[in-house]
């Protein structure tokens, strides 16, 4: 129990750390675009849980509306949309997947060695940091919105500009000739 | 102790979504798998901020990561608008079978 006390988040990151590889591995591996998309699904939450882990409440929240919800959806229309029936003939990966391999062996050789000896100073970690407003603690929804009003206000707008734009786009897209 | 996590455990975990994103756009042939890998890819990039904003105790990558976020759910939709105007065109949704600009 005090074990669980004392590494109870350590614990957390590795469970949840599992469940986002096996659910990458899955979207991967699967044949079938609908089992792709669960294991998908899996992933986003087993990583918006990482986002709490790391202060980041509001974004991890944002993460299971926007991907869990949203996106999950968007992907599960598409693929009930189109007929996959003929699946089983097509062949599962492309003639390039063993320079696909080999191309992902030489960027997770080449980083993994920096990310595995740099080292991170655990004394610049203050996470109080994450839910101040202007010194006062109020919350990390209230401190991420602060920030998005004041300071990043131009990104903000123009955000809204592209998601208007995508969404033009995807209709024009989407629309009969 | 070894055992605590540290900014590399997210950078590492964060790697290998991306290696594992990259090979899957690379390998796989259904377009719907491809545009499911490239969510990966832009999921590990939000991973990476919250670790160094965690790191750098900065809210700024949180921030970013909302910004992230939008622009991955934009790309959804257009990437499965081309999916849907491709499966009209050819009836598949093979990659291998776009071959319009093949002389």
């Amino acid at each position: 129990m005090e074990f669980l006390t004392a590494h109870g988040a350590d614990l957390l990151f590795y469970v949840f750390a599992f469940l986002a590889l096996t659910g990458a591995l899955g979207v991967v591996s699967m044949r079938n675009p609908m089992y792709g998309a669960i294991s998908l699904l899996l992933t986003f939450l087993a990583i918006a849980a990482l986002f709490l882990l790391r202060g980041a409440e509001f974004v991890g929240m944002v993460q299971i509306f926007v991907y869990g919800g949203g996106i999950m959806v968007l992907f599960l229309f598409v693929i009930m949309l189109v007929n996959l029936h003929r699946l089983p003939e097509i062949k599962l990966f492309a003639g390039q997947s063993p320079l696909a391999a080999v191309l992902a062996i030489v960027l997770l050789a080449f980083f993994g060695w920096f990310f595995v000896h740099v080292a991170f100073d655990p004394a610049f970690v203050h996470p109080e940091v994450f839910r101040a407003v202007k010194g006062e603690n109020l919350g990390n929804s209230q401190a991420v919105a602060w920030g998005l009003y004041t300071q990043q206000l131009l990104p903000f707008e123009i955000a809204s500009v592209f998601l208007l734009i995508a969404m033009i786009g995807a209709v024009v897209l989407g629309r009969k000739q | 102790m070894t055992f605590a996590v540290t900014t590399n455990h997210y950078l590492v975990l964060s790697l290998l979504l991306f290696t594992i994103g990259v090979f899957g756009i690379v390998a796989r042939k259904n377009m719907i798998t491809v545009l499911m890998s490239i969510e990966l890819v832009l999921n590990s990039v939000n991973l990476n901020l919250i670790a160094f904003s965690y790191q750098l105790s900065d809210l700024t990558g949180q921030i970013f990561a909302v910004f992230t976020i939008t622009v991955a759910a934009g790309e959804a939709a257009v990437g499965l608008g081309i999916l849907i105007a491709l499966y009209r065109l050819r009836e598949t949704t093979t990659l291998d079978q776009a071959t319009e600009l093949r002389g």
